[in-house]
């Protein structure tokens, strides 16, 4: 099933200095239960398009829809969960508390609030952590814990914008792996923003490169690698030839 | 050091943490402190000598002693000439006056002490009386004030109309000096049958809701674009994101203006009380003060509204660190 059709979308922002083309003729299908890389150097256009997905902006030229709907009307059906670059937990709100917001904005019962955040914090690997406040926990943990606000009230779409670029290796690697098994485990598409290779590799069952002025795709890689990765997979000669040829697009993109 | 115990790393750590929080700081504050203090009492006693030295003068001359200067002359010497004429007799007189120009710290001490503990709270002379007079419009005021400045911000920010239309009109309210406009709002009132608390709190509403709305205007923000975005993707009303993101994001700019605006209400009743001859209150005070000559009496009202504001702002403060402690946006 298709979940997310785009067809020669364009957006052009029009600034002092003329306008910006942040997507030009972007096409892309996203099937149900993919996990979508997509990679590039920073004004590719890449957090734009996630954000037309999301309806935070609106494409000026060709047609988008998400589960069928148009990406507005996906918003207020409560088709995704949005992850940020910056976890965005509220200070005054404890982590349980900032997990069952959205869930409050959407009137879920109060029993049933409770009954979800434990489970998606059971998720995340942060269950006991409920009553603790955001500053009581490491950068990593709060990203975990916004990505459990994300999952909170079952979309089936998960957008993510760079939700670990603030993140050290280290934390990085294990956040990835946690990432895997929580897609494996719940099935959800995912469109997951980043500048990383290896991590784009490492996750994705398809890689999106774009490339700035104007914001364009230049390659859509079906990965070959297995659903199943350890995080050892990174040294297979399958992962590095996935990874020269991001590097190859990312390249051409440039030069172009 | 003496006082290594309270600051040192870890002091606060245990259980009777909040305590020794809250010392720690003051071994490094209070001397600076009472240093200003210091300085600024000196200054004010030798200013009482030239202030005061004609006057001076004039006792010494009546207790029988001969000056170089005759009162005439010294009536167009400066203050300061006197006292260089006279050294001796200008500091033996300039702190004792009954009624001198610049009163001794000593003296509105203990004007202050015998209109407050020395009298009792229902006597007309007692300044806890008419404080408690002023702060009647003051509170009520304040509360006008402040509620009507968090409307109007929650309306600026709101509604791009009201931004570019309310926003002039406030900052051009704060330029109209309060002492033209009080007596009239009070006659204007008082021709509509509207007397006692009301005219007086809504001069102190005039001066208090400008803080606050501009205060409020940037709290409510102060969220971040990816914050409102955030509420967007899960579809929340404009209501909703008021009450559950702008509001408390707020709340620390909230307090700041407040603090600002109960000083200003403070001013504002004060300033209400003068075109009406009031004879009861801290304005009341002042201007009989000055009707009669009485420094001392104008000084210690003028330092009771300061003690007063003074209370409010800390009082204010005192909320502003539980709501804000609570709230977890302290660190």
């Amino acid at each position: 099933m298709t979940v997310i059709q785009a067809s020669h979308l364009d957006l052009t922002f029009p600034t002092a200095d003329g306008p910006v083309h942040a997507l030009r003729d972007v096409s892309l299908d996203v099937q149900a239960g993919e996990f979508v890389s997509f990679i590039g150097p920073s004004g590719c256009g890449k957090t734009t398009f996630l954000r037309c997905v999301a309806a935070l902006e609106t494409p000026t030229g060709g047609t988008l829809t998400v589960n069928g709907m148009a990406p507005d009307e996906a918003r207020r059906a409560r088709a995704y969960g949005y992850v940020f670059q910056a976890a965005g937990l509220y200070p005054w709100r404890t982590i349980g508390r900032n997990v069952t917001l959205p869930l409050e904005i959407m009137g879920y019962p109060r029993k049933e609030r409770a009954e979800r955040m434990e489970r998606v914090l059971d998720l995340v690997d942060l269950s006991g952590f409920a009553q603790k406040y955001p500053y009581q926990l490491s950068g990593g943990m709060q990203q975990r814990a916004s990505i459990a606000r994300a999952l909170a009230f079952d979309a089936d779409i998960l957008l993510m914008d760079e939700p670990f670029g603030a993140l050290d290796e280290i934390v990085r690697d294990r956040l990835n792996e946690e990432l895997l098994k929580l897609w494996d485990r719940t099935g959800k598409t995912i469109l997951f923003v980043t500048h990383s290779i290896p991590e784009a590799v490492y996750l994705s069952t398809k890689i999106v490169v774009m490339s700035p002025r104007p914001g364009r795709i230049t390659d859509v890689i079906d990965s070959p690698l297995p659903k199943d990765r350890p995080l050892d997979i990174r040294d297979t000669q399958a992962f590095l030839d996935i990874a020269h040829r991001v590097r190859e697009g990312l390249r051409e993109g440039m030069e172009a | 050091m003496t006082d290594a115990p309270l600051s040192a790393p870890g002091a606060a750590v245990g259980r009777s943490g909040r305590v020794a929080l809250w010392l720690r700081g003051v071994p490094g504050t209070v001397a600076p402190v009472l240093a200003v203090v210091a300085a600024l009492v000196a200054l004010w006693y030798l200013a009482c000598i030239p202030m005061n030295a004609a006057q001076s003068a004039l006792d010494a001359e009546r207790a029988g002693a001969t000056l170089s200067t005759s009162a005439s002359e010294r009536r167009d010497m400066a203050g300061v000439a006197v006292a260089l004429a006279h050294p001796a007799e200008a500091v033996a007189g300039a702190f004792a006056q009954e009624r001198p120009r610049l009163p001794a710290p000593h003296q509105v001490v203990a004007e202050l002490w015998d209109t407050t503990v020395g009298k009792k709270i229902t006597s007309k002379r007692s300044l806890v009386f008419h404080a408690g007079i002023t702060l009647g419009p003051t509170l009520l005021g304040f509360a006008i004030g402040s509620t009507l400045g968090i409307l109007l911000a929650v309306g600026i920010v709101h509604s791009r109309v009201m931004d570019l239309s309310v926003m002039p009109w406030a900052i051009a309210s704060q330029t109209i000096p309060i002492l033209a406009i009080a007596p009239m709002i009070i006659v204007v009132l008082n021709s509509v049958g509207v007397q006692g608390l009301l005219p007086k709190a809504i001069i102190s509403a005039y001066l208090s809701f400008f803080p606050v709305t501009v205060g409020m205007v940037k709290g409510l923000r102060a969220p971040a674009p990816a914050d409102l975005d955030l509420m967007r993707t899960w579809n929340a009303s404009a209501l909703r994101t008021l009450v559950s993101l702008r509001l408390p994001m707020a709340l620390p700019y909230l307090f700041a203006s407040l603090k600002i605006a109960v000083a200003a209400a403070l001013v504002g009743a004060i300033i209400g009380e003068l075109p009406t001859g009031a004879v009861r209150g801290l304005g009341a005070r002042l201007l009989a003060g000055s009707y009669y000559g009485q420094t001392i009496q104008i000084w210690s009202a003028l330092f009771g509204a300061a003690i007063v504001a003074a209370g409010l702002v800390a009082l204010l403060s005192g909320i502003e660190r539980a709501t804000l402690a609570k709230m977890g946006l302290r660190r």
